[in-house]
């Protein structure tokens, strides 16, 4: 009996340890995310000791690595902010079509064809992305707009907006397939048309859903790296003019990681505040998704 | 009657449309792989496969980048994946619903926002600078281990979710504990689907760049790292890991940024060499995915 009673115990504990064993491996990735803030704070924290917020704040000049540094942040944000921009304004039309094509007008079957194809525009390296903008979408665009630059933010924000259209449309298709059927034929039997239908009545229902893919993209684009480091280059000023080289948060991270900059120096220092600038927004645009998302969750029920 | 027609007009011209998107998009990725393999073919050939990098550009080579590129993802499957897939198990079978796990799950929704090049300058202060890993095999593998992970997280819980509930309690019937449930039940039946996951994960790891750009991958390496295998005792040396290396994409964006047109060539091939290896592993995924669907119907 009592070896019974043992057997069991034994179970009991193992069963205890197993438990506590897939906690830890949960937990870690907590770790992983205060390891990413307490890096970011801590080597962007001296730097503030040596330049002041104001400066940083205001200034039109991002030039660490030059003789009379200046370190104001907006040649990075103008950059991003137009990479951003272009890419978005490809992404979200695109991205909005394709979805409502997929989910309301496309045969099961074409929908069967398309959508692993879709699925390779985001299989495709970041990297060859940057090849392409470069050396393929630049040289194109120039024969149009002689006065493009051979680096400039135009191609880098085109080619980046097309590899962020599959995210845009499957999360969108995801939540458009989510409204009830029966809204669909409620519309329909009124007499609207499938436009109609899907404009008016589904597009509204899923409306969160398709909010929330559009901060993700923002986020996305925003992130970015390899494709404006290469296409858009690699010189901070303060511009707004797409058809110029630029650089942007991501791009200025990069430029600084190719040189050899010593561990602890200034400008050792000035990639962890364009990384910290950088998640500050990106961390900001995922909550807003997330709580977008969660409203809609909500409003389903 | 107008009406009607209208209404007909306007569903065809969005069906066209969305047609026109599609295949313009479609026509882009054609373009960008015709235009790489086109410039690119003519480098192909074995010497291509076998020799280092060099100044010169019709000598130079890709071996030191495919190898180092399979020798880091092997160390990225071995951290991303048991840490991945256990997390998933925990939260899907284990988990209560309270504050600990939804800041768990919170956590991972962000990971996966994060810029991968985040995960870059983190590793290079954290796995560079204070464990002093320097710019080694290990610590490339382990900075896109953690960018991975939040991908192989998600797809494990989602692929645990399908399996029906009446399949653990058939197995709580029948005496078995949770673990005993887990291992023989849940996992090999959610096993397609984290397999899915997981090459889909790899592909990514394979053809991520910026991250590696930050832990200072971007030198030149003419030599291949140690071998793992010793012809002596005890016969496993695991000194590559702590090796210099390049992979495949920083290989590709060193020889982009050269401003001579002959090694924009080589980009090309070697963008071709990398873009076969990313697109094999997501055709292998979606095979997997069509098998294993085929095989477990609930």
């Amino acid at each position: 009996m009592s070896a019974l009673l043992q057997a069991k115990t034994t179970r009991k504990m193992k069963e205890k340890l197993i438990e506590f064993f897939f906690f830890l491996c949960a937990l870690s990735s907590v770790a992983v995310t205060f390891s990413i803030v307490y890096t970011l704070v801590s080597e962007a924290f001296p730097f503030f000791k040596v330049v002041s917020i104001k400066e940083f704040l205001t200034s039109t000049e991002w030039t660490p690595l030059f003789e009379n540094p200046r370190y104001g942040i907006w040649p990075l944000l103008s950059g991003t902010l137009m990479t951003t921009v272009i890419a978005l304004s490809i992404a979200i039309p695109f991205g909005l079509i394709t979805s409502v094509f997929l989910s309301e007008y496309a045969s099961s079957r074409v929908r069967e064809i398309f959508k692993p194809l879709l699925e390779l525009l985001a299989a495709v390296p970041t990297v060859v992305y940057g090849y392409f903008a470069m050396l393929f979408v630049t040289p194109l665009l120039q024969s149009v707009l002689p006065e493009l630059g051979a680096f400039n933010a135009l191609s880098a924000g085109l080619v980046m907006g097309l590899m962020i259209v599959p995210y845009v449309s499957s999360l969108s298709e995801d939540a458009m397939r989510a409204v009830p059927q029966s809204l669909r034929e409620g519309s329909l039997a009124l007499g609207a048309s499938k436009f109609q239908t899907s404009f008016k009545v589904v597009l509204p229902s899923a409306f969160s859903g398709i909010a929330s893919s559009y901060v993700l993209a923002i986020s996305r684009a925003i992130g970015e790296t390899m494709v404006v480091a290469i296409a858009a280059g690699l010189q901070p000023q303060f511009t707004f003019n797409p058809l110029n080289s630029t650089a942007t948060l991501t791009a200025y991270i990069v430029q600084v990681s190719l040189g050899d900059l010593p561990h602890g120096s200034i400008g050792y220092q000035t990639i962890y505040v364009a990384g910290l600038t950088l998640f500050i927004f990106t961390f900001a645009l995922n909550i807003v998704g997330q709580l977008i998302r969660r409203s809609l969750q909500k409003r389903v029920k | 009657m107008d009406q009607v027609k209208k209404i007909k007009v306007q569903d065809f011209v969005f069906y066209v449309t969305g047609m026109i998107v599609l295949i313009f998009s479609f026509s882009v990725l054609m373009a960008l792989i015709i235009d790489m393999f086109s410039t690119g073919w003519p480098r192909i050939n074995q010497s291509f496969f076998f020799s280092f990098p060099s100044r010169f550009a019709e000598k130079a080579g890709i071996f030191s980048a495919w190898v180092g590129s399979i020798a880091v993802v092997v160390v990225t499957a071995l951290m991303a994946i048991p840490l991945g897939v256990a997390t998933g198990v925990y939260l899907e079978e284990y988990a209560k619903k309270n504050w600990v796990s939804q800041i768990i799950e919170l956590n991972i929704l962000n990971l996966a926002g994060i810029p991968s090049i985040i995960y870059g300058i983190m590793a290079l202060s954290m796995f560079v600078y204070q464990f002093k890993l320097g710019q080694s095999i290990l610590t490339a593998g382990m900075t896109l281990g953690l960018l991975i992970l939040p991908i192989i997280i998600v797809t494990t819980r989602e692929a645990i979710r399908t399996i029906p509930s009446h399949i653990r309690e058939a197995s709580y019937a029948v005496g078995a504990t949770k673990w005993q449930t887990i291992r023989y039940h849940i996992l090999p039946y959610s096993s397609g689907g984290i397999m899915t996951g997981v090459v889909i994960a790899l592909s990514r790891a394979i053809g991520e760049t910026a991250p590696l750009v930050t832990v200072g991958a971007l030198t030149f390496i003419a030599f291949l790292p140690t071998s793992p295998i010793l012809e002596h005792s005890p016969y496993i040396s695991l000194q590559w890991l702590l090796d210099p290396y390049t992979v495949m994409p920083i290989q590709m964006f060193n020889w982009i940024s050269r401003p001579q047109e002959e090694f924009h060539v080589n980009a090309a091939a070697a963008g071709m060499v990398l873009l076969s290896m990313t697109l094999t592993l997501n055709l292998g995924a979606i095979l997997i995915r069509y098998y294993f669907r085929k095989k477990y119907k609930w």
